[in-house]
């Protein structure tokens, strides 16, 4: 079987042009797709080296349990907490984390997705000043001048630079690279700014420093001092004119630059730098989302709460406030009591104080692959991959929805992420729906 | 389920009913004919009112730009929340959200005010999934989305070459694969312009590149609409949107329509008529200049325009006109988003404080009622604050008993800054609406607008969407407006679909709504022409596969098809 | 001024008691005092089951204060939306204390968590030992934050104190982290110990610091001032003053740093 037009779910590029051949449910062949894209189709194929069996942990045991105990488990522990987290979000389908806010809503628990280790501050940033931004296909097109600042593509995001910026033919940009100048900002020389027409290295931690004069410059300032950030005036200068003459320019960031020092406010400062950009011309700025479906995660909890990552519904209805709500801060602080982990892997990324708080509580894993979080999870259900197994709808990094294919059948009895979070969402408003209808006489209306 | 609603007083101008004391019969989701009171739920109607279910034919409740403005504005959900709850055996989501509103407690608030009904007025195609998600999260109501075409490439192109046959052929294809109703136009040829930071200013101005002015757009695509046979007419947000003196721009736009006739409805809405009726020549004399397109849309028979109050209420503004927004924002300094998507659109986004102590503002307020009160026939006028531009929609009670009272809108101008009495003429205006126009203006004219034979009346077969309020028609003293507010604001009933929703303002009930979308069929040559050039232009220039644009009927609740057959497309000149 | 005490008995996790508050407990008995709403978790509780509450209760908020005590980290948002009476905490005090006050005096002897008095209109928020991040800031996303009051910092404050102040006064004895004043528009922020990045995208207002510090690239040298008078505060020694932040198109902002 042969299919085309098929959605890689392996980065937030979301390239949708993969095509696969599968014999006997297991791909044997894939055309389009990157190295690393590649490598998670194969993955997902390998059954041998998956577990398909929910698991239980009962003190130090592990037993093989139906799927129906699993979700029992699962629905008791979230019931009994009194202040659940429910975290991960970012690499399943967005169908998947509606459910999960359903489920959050329910328990009054804390919603939280991967955003809020890597473009969390991006996020902030843009509620503090906007967002001016286009789709990639607005790049392909028109784009004369790209920027990558604190962010290696060629790594993170393989495909970036020749499906939409830098490489590829566009509208008016008809002789591709040759119509289009490159430049990366970053604080080593890095694969992507090897190729690129110019490269500026910036101090590590100073990248605010570097937004400050850009701006000042860019505003009529006159700067006084030969270097900032280890960048030197002329070279600001220049750097300040590019933007301004270009047709249409764009900046593309990633974490390199929203794990700076200056955290939120670099991220808020470059947003602002556009902003002014667009006095002079056309210029629009884009995260670099590394997640395949993190931008989804931020779109449903939107949606559905009013807010983006970071939602506590423990007063029964949601609120926002990353640093007090987050995930790493409420296990950092030890606030959390129970948790439910999917499709991520805090044990091995989260800071150490946060994993030994969660290795203290009960908690659930669901993930296709068993991971360092499902090996010390209470309760561990293994779920179909999304884009392979399951289908479901993803945002690419530049908010397009695009709906992600099934082209092999999942592991006997596994399901998808949807219908295990359903399952458990069921079983637990049988637990629970007295208590929340205690509560119903108290409506709040702000 | 089988209701009867006894002894209301009807409303029902589709049907000619103005406040006859009547019985409605309801069963399994329709009107019916009279049926024995056996077995069914009878409730008693006496010294309430009865209409139809409530429409609101534009308003920003899905999609991505609408998202954007969620996520832009925590500091404004804040303000307003609705706990979860449990409720006859179901769950009832929380949310948040004062100009915003996350998209379940959308639903309720809507049914709440005896909305059954609400279109979201800008889809733009690349993002339609986007769109259907939310919308497919919104309870209670039914659903629609109009289809953004007036910047679209493959529409400029075809008009700039007079190959208008194409561009309905391509129009019909677009409505089909993203799912949408109608076609909706946005500063034709301005978010073009905007991809370069550009705008049009004028109905004569060059597109870059494509060479088409927003005149040829507007009228290549009302004639578009009306050889696809569409129910909706064109729906047109024109240039020139919050310019000071814009209002000629819109006379002149209103004049586009001579000539075309439909028997059915008008052939173009100017939508959120108030942002386009500003004269003055700076901010400083900014002034109402409602008479004159008031007087515009009196003569234009074949125009209908949509109002866009301001409320006067601190909210959030979001249109597919990017540039439109870049310069609000530049005015107000407050945060600004844009998206510009590729060959079709750019929308954006940015919050604005609309002051009862500003003098913009308060001469906006009048320009909105002015409109509705000097225009004579309120079927070509429909309610609406193009929310949450002008205001929320939570908004539309108090709106509704402003029109009812003059009172109310001179002890509300109290308040206000005196440049409502100089520079508008809202304060010289007796009319005040009665509960007959109320309902045509939040019902009847919005039903027929979108060309829908089941909604908006109260007739045999129409759909059982009902709302019931607390209101004695005989008793109405419009002086006491804020007990029509807050009749408005709590429905004491809203049927939706034949079942129960909303009682005395509480939501009780919830389920999903159907969502509408067009599907006209073209001659085949023709189609193959046009997926010619799309296969051609997705291949080189969309980001997408041509393959993974469309949405499928998975992204819809109860998904609801208005067919068209057209056997030949003819050019209409 | 009548005193009611409370004594922390502990909580399994958070615990959120806006009721902590004297608008709130005049006129009130204690047996009401005790029975008034606090969220645990996601459970609805009592006050008194967290508190022992003690002392005598007033009919006027403004000859309330409220003493209370225990390491209360956990317990957020005492003192919010008040606006007359006085609190003192006798230890640590958690997230929000203090939020949105318009009046009275909250006073705590130990440290506070991040963001506390967030958007301050009015009254006197005192801390004797440190503060955590976004002390007397604006909300997420929020361009107007504290409006007036007074903040006194005896310690150290975390990054972003003072986030889009739009009013009142803030003294800090210790060092302010990152972004002290960041998007600054009116007010006035004195700074004793160090402090970097501060003032950034200020547009108005005026920040203080008596130590020597390099400002952001963004700032313009105005020249030298000596024994300079902010805000009805004296300030002897040399300053150097600067206008930013010249990074904002609008920037009317006054940063002193002592030479
Ligand atoms: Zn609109």
């Amino acid at each position: 079987m042969h299919y085309t037009d098929v959605v890689c779910t392996f980065c937030g590029t979301l390239c949708d042009d993969i095509e696969v051949t599968v014999e006997d449910n297991r791909i044997i062949d894939i055309r389009h797709a990157c190295r690393v894209g590649a490598s998670k189709f194969f993955k997902a194929s390998d059954i041998k080296h998956r577990r398909t069996k929910p698991i239980i942990r009962e003190n130090g045991r592990e037993i093989e349990v139906s799927l129906e105990e699993a979700v029992e488990k699962a629905s008791e522990i979230l019931a009994d907490a009194y202040r659940p987290l429910l975290y991960g979000w970012s690499s399943t389908t967005c169908e998947a984390i509606k459910y999960g806010v359903f489920l959050t809503d329910l328990v009054g628990g804390i919603m939280d997705n991967t955003a809020t280790v890597c473009h969390g501050p991006s996020v902030l940033a843009f509620q503090e000043v906007g967002y001016p931004s286009c789709t990639l296909g607005e790049v392909k097109n028109r784009a004369d001048l790209i920027i990558y600042w604190g962010s290696n593509p060629l790594h993170a995001h393989p495909r970036h630079l020749s499906r939409y910026s830098f490489y590829p033919r566009g509208f008016f940009r008809e002789r591709g690279m040759q119509d289009r100048e490159l430049i990366v900002i970053d604080v080593r020389r890095t694969d992507t700014a090897k190729i690129a027409n110019k490269f500026i290295k910036v101090e590590q931690g100073k990248d605010y420093e570097l937004v400050s004069a850009l701006r000042y410059v860019l505003n009529g300032g006159v700067l006084k001092k030969d270097y900032v950030a280890g960048v030197s005036r002329e070279e600001i200068y220049e750097l300040v004119d590019k933007m301004k003459s270009c047709s249409f320019g764009v900046l593309f960031f990633g974490m390199g630059l929203t794990q700076s020092s200056g955290k939120h406010r670099t991220i808020d400062n470059a947003i602002s730098l556009v902003r002014d950009l667009n006095r002079f011309t056309k210029f629009n700025i884009m995260m670099m989302r590394g997640h395949y479906n993190v931008t989804g995660s931020n779109e449903v909890l939107a949606w559905e709460t009013g807010y983006p990552y970071a939602v506590d519904f423990s007063r029964g209805y949601p609120r926002y406030n990353p640093g007090e709500t987050s995930a790493v801060d409420v296990l950092v602080r030890g606030e959390v009591d129970a948790a439910l982990i999917i499709a991520s892997d805090p044990v091995s990324h989260f800071p150490k104080e946060a994993v030994k708080h969660l290795l203290r509580i009960p908690y659930i894993s669901i993930d296709a692959f068993y991971n360092a979080t499902s090996m010390f999870a209470k309760v561990y259900i293994p779920t179909a991959v999304a884009g392979i197994e399951c289908e479901g709808t993803a945002y690419r990094m530049d908010g397009v929805p695009i709906r992600v294919r099934k082209i092999i059948e999942p592991p006997e009895g596994v399901l998808s992420d949807e219908e295990v979070v359903r399952m458990i969402y069921e079983k637990t408003m049988e637990k629970i729906k007295e208590r929340i209808e205690e509560e119903a006489a108290e409506k709040v209306i702000v | 389920m089988k209701i009867i609603l006894k002894n209301g007083y009807v409303y029902d101008p589709i049907n000619n009913i103005n406040g006859e004391v009547m019985d409605i019969f309801i069963k399994d989701g329709k009107i019916v004919n009279e049926f024995r009171e056996k077995d069914a739920k009878v409730i008693d109607c006496k010294g309430k009112v009865v209409m139809p279910g409530a429409i609101d034919i534009h308003s920003h409740i899905a999609g991505g730009k609408v998202n954007t403005g969620r996520i832009l504005r925590p500091e404004d959900h804040r303000r307003f929340v609705i706990a979860r709850k449990f409720k006859n055996g179901k769950f009832f989501r929380s949310g948040a959200g004062f100009s915003v509103p996350s998209t379940r407690i959308t639903g309720y608030l809507y049914a709440k005010m005896g909305y059954t009904m609400a279109f979201t007025p800008a889809l733009p195609p690349l993002m339609a999934r986007h769109t259907h998600e939310e919308l497919s999260s919104i309870p209670i109501i039914d659903k629609g989305a109009l289809t953004l075409m007036g910047n679209n490439w493959f529409v400029m192109k075809y008009l700039k070459a007079g190959e208008i046959e194409k561009c309905a052929a391509f129009a019909a294809w677009l409505l089909k694969a993203v799912k949408g109703y109608a076609i909706k136009v946005v500063n034709p040829g301005g978010g073009e312009a905007w991809g370069w930071g550009k705008n049009v200013t004028s109905l004569e101005d060059r597109v870059p590149y494509f060479d088409i002015t927003p005149k040829e757009i507007i009228e290549g695509l009302m004639k578009v609409n009306e050889m696809l046979k569409l129910p909706h007419s064109e729906h047109l947000h024109t240039i020139n949107l919050g310019r000071v003196g814009n209002y000629e721009t819109t006379i002149k736009t209103m004049k586009l329509a001579r000539g075309l006739e439909n028997r059915d409805r008008h052939v173009l809405q100017i939508t959120h008529a108030q942002f386009h009726s500003y004269g003055g020549e700076s901010w400083k004399s900014f002034e109402s200049k409602a008479y004159e397109v008031a007087k515009a849309v009196n003569k234009m028979k074949n125009v209908a325009i949509d109002v866009g109050f301001v409320t006067l209420d601190p909210t959030t503004t979001m249109t597919a006109d990017g540039p439109m927004e870049y310069y609000l924002s530049s005015l107000t300094h407050l945060k600004w988003t844009n998206k510009d998507i590729e060959l079709e659109t750019a929308p954006g986004v940015t919050p604005y404080n609309y002051s009862p102590k500003s003098a913009v503002s308060s001469v906006q307020w009048a320009v909105g009622l002015e409109l509705a009160l000097l225009v004579e026939d309120p079927w070509r006028v429909m309610l609406t604050t193009d929310h949450p531009n002008g205001g929320p929609f939570i908004r539309y009670p108090r709106i509704i008993a402003w029109l009812m009272s003059r009172k109310y809108r001179e002890d509300f101008m109290k308040n206000m800054n005196k440049a409502v009495e100089k520079r508008a003429i809202i304060s010289s205006l007796d009319r005040e609406y009665d509960l007959y126009e109320i309902a045509i203006i939040t019902r009847a004219s919005q039903a027929r607008a979108l060309g829908l034979k089941e909604k908006g009346h109260l007739g045999v077969g129409a759909d059982a969407d009902v709302a019931v309020y607390d209101i004695n028609p005989e008793e109405l003293n419009t002086a006491e407006y804020e007990k029509i507010e807050r009749a408005f604001s709590n429905a004491y009933l809203t049927i939706k679909s034949g079942e129960i929703v909303v009682k005395e303002g509480e939501v009780v009930n919830e389920f999903y709504g159907k969502t509408y979308y067009v599907d006209v069929e073209v001659e085949e040559e023709l189609m193959q022409e046009v997926e010619r050039d799309l296969d051609y232009y997705f291949k080189r220039y969309y980001s997408v596969n041509l393959a993974n644009y469309p949405v499928s009927l998975d992204y819809l609740t109860n998904p609801t098809k208005i067919e068209r057959k057209i056997e030949r497309v003819k050019v209409i000149k | 001024m009548k005193e009611i005490f409370l004594k922390f008995k502990g909580s399994k996790t958070v615990l959120e008691a806006e009721v902590i508050n004297p608008n709130v407990f005049a006129g009130k008995k204690l047996s009401e005092i005790e029975n008034l709403t606090v969220y645990h978790g996601n459970r609805r509780a009592k006050l008194g089951e967290f508190f022992d509450v003690e002392g005598s209760t007033s009919e006027d908020a403004r000859e309330l204060r409220i003493v209370v005590e225990g390491d209360l980290e956990k317990v957020k948002r005492i003192g919010e939306n008040m606006s007359e009476g006085e609190i003192l905490i006798k230890g640590n005090a958690g997230m929000h204390t203090g939020d949105f006050m318009s009046g009275g005096r909250i006073v705590v002897e130990g440290n506070v968590a991040s963001f506390c008095a967030t958007e301050m209109k009015g009254g006197e928020f005192i801390v004797k030992g440190d503060a955590g991040d976004y002390l007397g800031s604006a909300y997420r996303g929020n361009w107007i934050g504290m409006q007036g009051g007074l903040i006194v910092v005896e310690g150290n404050v975390g990054r972003e104190s003072c986030a889009h102040m739009s009013g009142g006064k803030a003294i800090i004895r210790g060092t302010a982290g990152d972004f002290a004043g960041v998007h600054m528009r009116k007010g006035t922020i004195i700074i004793e110990g160090k402090a970097n990045r501060a003032g950034a995208q200020m547009i108005g207002g005026t920040i203080v610091i008596l130590t020597n510090v390099d400002p952001l690239p963004s700032f313009e040298l105005v020249g030298e001032e000596s024994d300079i008078e902010v805000d009805g505060e004296r300030f002897s020694g040399t300053f150097l003053k600067y206008i930013g932040d010249k990074a904002e198109l609008r920037a009317k902002g006054t940063l002193y740093i002592r030479k």
